[in-house]
């Protein structure tokens, strides 16, 4: 394990910089968005302002709540912060890197969804243990997609690790893999239902049939829903973070390259305004799907990425 | 111990376990001279045999001959790698159970009922010695006769309270399969003999030294994938798993679940990679095919169950599947003599049996606790336990954890290595296989995460949300015995979590006698805190340095919340978006759960349901899930027997004419066949 300073620091700074960017990530989709459905939008700080209010007020427990629950949110941040700090959104020269590689992510965010579908079990209403059987319905098939992509590009990078991923693919020359194409549909569908957004579950909403996410969160209050909802908005930057690292990994920087560091921070944030544009188009265009018509569309997004699979396996290993 | 072989230290052990058991039946009423003091005894011999095993791993196989068997037919007896390792899970798994059984029987037999406390012990210890046997047996003649003793010592265990039919039902059931599966071992076994113009050497030396024809070895590899399959409860001899689980005792199950399915591992790893001698690539194929139905079946079924411990009995289907899919990995890349690789298959089968053993008794132990607290199994009467049993249910979340396969606990680390080796199947040198083992991964991809599903419901529904009965409130937490038990198992699970390279060092020897290579020099070039199975850049796992992120985050984000902000909190009723009815009932149930499940995979289960109409004056809603093989396979058997049977009646006329006539023709027909 090369292990240096600067490297540490950089480490430090990637955390750091998911922490403060993730919420801004979600004020901007929450902008975009109200732009797109002619309403007038919240201000970008918006998720911030929430936060500090959310963490000065008191935490109303219910009364059957017990010690799960109150670790539930700071597990699920844990694993959050995790997730982000092992992808490279700037650089690839992580000392955190080699804790976990691809697959040990999808294990990450398996972790974080079991912790939260117990936690919404915990209190025992009615919603709660509904959200919760949703959620896991919803990563089942989520998770084997999330799963089968990497695998994907693990057979074409021929490793799983993230930063060797991006290494790689970033010096390739541009050739268009049809494999990686299928991929990418599979993970922007496992990206909408993972981090609950239309067409699977729509993060606006408190109606009683269609929630999914918020129904798990109902009995959450104060500093515990800050942290839960700080760990959704780190989900989805880590989530936009893993895509631009598999698909577009173009000006991540390297090992001791400071000046590619520097430019990289601009280039991230033009990619995740793109990004998160894309994605409150996704949301505007689309409406939200029954819950049984979700299954459908994981099963597609995992028969996506087994054909991705599939296309790698029957023509590229040929050339 | 100088001077002493760690082989004649076994053979100790086992004489311990017989001479415990054999103490129970001085006082075999005496429940506390008898869990108090011969279970623990036992426990402690569990781990002597665990400590020998560790310490004889790494170095040459040892032999010994006893004195005892029949005429001319002394027992063999062997100790390689391939047997330490399992000795070690035996003796190590064992020990947690046994502490954990010294406070679980503490009522003579559940209430006055069934088989006396010291009956129990001699049968106990009788199962512990004789799984010992089956793993040190170098002979064909002493297996059998060890595996026998096992099954049988089982069957009388599994029908401890055999005042209930269906318990006693659920024995017969896993007497018959067990035989049947003993019968294809024994022939495998005389198939590798070699036959009639074979050596008919019956120890295991004889058997490597024979040559088999390709057709004869694949016959014996056969023979043995069914036999030992099922003992392990591969598909389609799976039935009698759950049932004979949830009706054992939950030590017991525990011991079942955990232990005795590696033993059938252990058997097919002997068979297939060291006495057959020879490795066909569609062997397996075959595995991996049969690996992936029954882990998929496992693990559909495990999520709709609504018994506590037949949704634990699948789950244990489900990661024998996926001990079988790592299996057929290994073999396809035996055969072709890509033994690096093979040898990252075969730690994660090695991997997967230990891991399993450990989460698997775990949770059969928490659903021990959870039965003796409130006398209740079936998840639909349970809920809320996290308040009066906190120590089984943090620690139950543990085993949930591992047996989800999520990091980092133990289950995690087989799949993961499981995983990597399926990355490297396209590298097969043959045109469809290095294409369709690839797509594996997916089923395996799926199985895990449905498996989080079945967790997910069996953690929820028992310790989570509000008890769904009022007597649940008198529930007790676990003894310290018991608690001791458990935290053992939960030890293991998490040692094995977050220290594979130090683990895999030490299994690393049974991988190289298999198959002359292992991942050891890996392990040690990186370091002990990282599982790099290739190398760093391919991929890498640090489970220790996992771990001590989130806690580290989680420890540093509290303090930090608390200074910045507050930490105040205050009680109130369930806000459930101002829904006010908020009674037990309102939750899900255990088939309310599964529902999505059973709705999806539709096809896959056979289900009985009624639903209540609007005239019903107490309606009701009801469903039964059955298994299909149930239908499609054992019955249209069952029925083909006794129909053979009631021909088989005819011969039978109770004229001693006839019968002499029998006798006499039978006579000329030898005579016919066994001419000079």
């Amino acid at each position: 394990m090369t292990f240096s300073l600067s490297g540490f620091l950089g480490q430090l700074f990637a955390i750091v910089l998911a922490l403060a960017l993730a919420p801004l990530l979600t004020g901007w989709v929450n902008q975009c968005r109200a732009w797109l459905q002619n309403r007038g939008a919240p201000p970008l700080l918006q998720p911030y302002y929430m936060l500090h209010k959310l963490f000065h007020k008191d935490v109303v427990l219910a009364h059957g709540a017990s010690s799960l629950f109150r670790a539930a949110p700071f597990v699920i941040f844990g694993c959050m912060v995790l997730a982000c700090a092992i992808i490279p959104s700037l650089s690839t020269d992580l000392p955190f890197a080699p804790a976990a590689d691809a697959l040990a992510l999808v294990g990450v965010f398996g972790l974080a969804r079991v912790f939260i579908a117990l936690a919404g079990m915990d209190i025992g209403t009615s919603f709660g243990t509904l959200g919760g059987r949703r959620e896991m319905l919803v990563g089942f098939l989520a998770e084997p997609a999330l799963l089968i992509v990497i695998f994907t590009v693990a057979l074409i990078v021929q490793s799983t690790s993230v930063a060797t991923i991006v290494e790689t693919l970033a010096h390739r020359d541009f050739i268009i893999y049809p494999s990686l194409a299928f991929a990418g549909v599979a993970f922007t569908m496992v990206s909408l239902a993972e981090n609950a957004r239309v067409p699977v579950d729509n993060p606006a909403t408190h109606l009683e049939l269609t929630m999914i996410h918020e129904a798990m969160i109902l009995e959450y209050s104060g500093r515990h829903l800050a942290l839960i909802e700080w760990a959704a908005s780190l989900k989805l930057y880590a989530y936009s973070c893993l895509g631009l690292a598999l698909f577009f990994p173009w000006g991540i920087a390297e090992r001791d390259n400071f000046l590619a560091l520097l430019a990289a921070i601009p280039l991230l944030l033009l990619k995740l305004g793109i990004g998160g544009f894309l994605l409150a188009l996704i949301e505007t265009i689309n409406a939200k799907m029954r819950i049984f018509r979700a299954p459908e569309f994981l099963g597609t997004a995992f028969l996506l990425a087994v054909l991705g699979m599939l296309v790698k396996l029957l023509l590229e290993n040929r050339v | 111990m100088p001077g002493l072989l760690p082989i004649d230290t076994l053979l100790i052990v086992a004489c311990a376990w017989l001479a415990i058991g054999a103490a129970g039946l001085v006082a075999p009423r005496n429940t506390r001279f008898i869990a108090r003091t011969l279970f623990p005894l036992g426990a402690l011999v569990g781990i002597v045999a665990g400590l020998v095993a560790l310490g004889s791993l790494g170095s040459p196989a040892q032999t010994a001959v006893l004195a005892i068997g029949l005429p001319d037919l002394p027992f063999h007896l062997r100790l390689d790698n391939l047997s330490a390792v399992f000795v070690l899970l035996l003796g190590i798994v064992s020990a947690g159970i046994s502490i954990y059984a010294a406070g679980y029987f503490r009522h003579p037999g559940q209430g006055g009922q069934g088989t006396a406390p010291g009956v129990l012990c001699v049968e106990y210890h009788l199962f512990l010695a004789s799984m010992l046997m089956v793993l040190l047996a170098d002979d064909a003649y002493a297996f059998m006769v060890a595996w026998e003793t096992m099954a049988l010592s089982s069957f009388f265990l599994v029908t401890t309270d055999h005042r209930h039919a269906a318990i006693r039902q659920a024995g017969y059931l896993y007497l018959l399969i067990a035989h049947v599966g003993a019968i294809a071992i024994l022939l495998s076994f005389g198939v590798m003999t070699g036959g009639v113009g074979g050596s008919g050497d019956y120890t295991f030396a004889g058997m490597r030294a024979q040559e088999l024809s390709p057709f004869w070895g694949s016959v014996a590899f056969l023979l043995a994938l069914f036999g030992f399959g099922a003992k392990a409860g591969l598909l389609p001899v799976h039935v009698w798993l759950p049932e004979a689980h949830p009706a054992a005792p939950s030590p017991v199950s525990a011991l079942m679940s955990g232990v005795m399915l590696k033993t059938a591992i252990y058997g097919l790893l002997r068979v297939s990679f060291d006495l057959v001698g020879m490795t066909l690539w569609w062997w397996g194929v075959v595995a991996l095919a049969i690996g992936l139905l029954t882990a998929l079946f496992g693990v559909f079924y495990a999520t709709v169950q609504s018994d506590m411990k037949r949704l634990l009995a699948y789950s244990s289907i489900e990661n024998i599947g996926l001990i079988a899919v790592g299996i057929g990995l290994t073999l396809i890349f035996h055969a072709y003599a890509m033994e690096a690789l093979a040898a990252l298959a075969l730690t994660a089968v090695l991997y997967h049996c230990l891991a399993h053993a450990g989460f698997k008794s775990l949770l059969f132990l928490c659903t021990g606790s959870v039965l003796h607290a409130t006398k209740e199994r079936s998840l639909g009467k349970l809920g809320g336990l996290i308040g009066p049993m906190p120590w089984v249910a943090w620690l139950a979340l543990a085993g949930v954890i591992a047996g989800a396969g999520l990091p980092p606990l133990s289950g995690f680390v087989s799949e993961w290595l499981l995983l990597q080796g399926f990355l490297f199947s396209p590298g097969l040198p043959h045109p469809w296989l290095n294409m369709v083992v690839p797509v594996a991964a997916a089923i395996v991809a799926l199985v895990a995460a449905l498996a989080g599903f079945a967790m997910v419901k069996f953690y929820g529904i028992i310790f989570l949300g509000q008890m769904r009965e009022p007597a649940l409130k008198d529930a007790h937490d676990a003894g310290p015995w018991e608690r001791l038990g458990l935290v053992w198992l939960g030890g293991l699970t998490l040692l094995l979590g977050v220290l594979p390279g130090t683990i895999i060092l030490r299994i690393d020897a049974a991988t190289q006698q298999l198959l002359g290579k292992g991942l050891a020099d890996r392990v040690a070039e990186n370091g002990w805190w990282m599982l790099a199975p290739i190398s760093p850049e391919r991929a890498s796992y640090e489970p220790l340095l996992f771990l001590a992120f989130i806690v580290a985050t989680l420890l540093f984000g509290r303090w930090l919340v608390r200074r910045l902000y507050h930490g105040r909190v205050r009680r109130s009723p369930a806000w459930d978006c101002g829904y006010h009815f908020q009674g037990p009932r309102a939750q899900d149930t255990a088939e309310g759960f599964s529902q999505p499940i059973r709705r999806i995979f539709e096809p896959m289960f056979r289900m009985e349901r009624h639903f209540p109409t609007l005239r019903d004056k107490e309606p009701y809603y009801s469903v039964k899930v059955e298994d299909h093989f149930w239908y499609w396979l054992y019955l249209p058997v069952a029925r083909a027997a006794a129909w053979v049977s009631t021909l088989i009646t005819h011969l039978q006329g109770g004229r001693i004419a006839v019968y002499l006539m029998y006798s006499f023709v039978t006579l000329i027909l030898l005579l016919l066949v066994a001419r000079p």
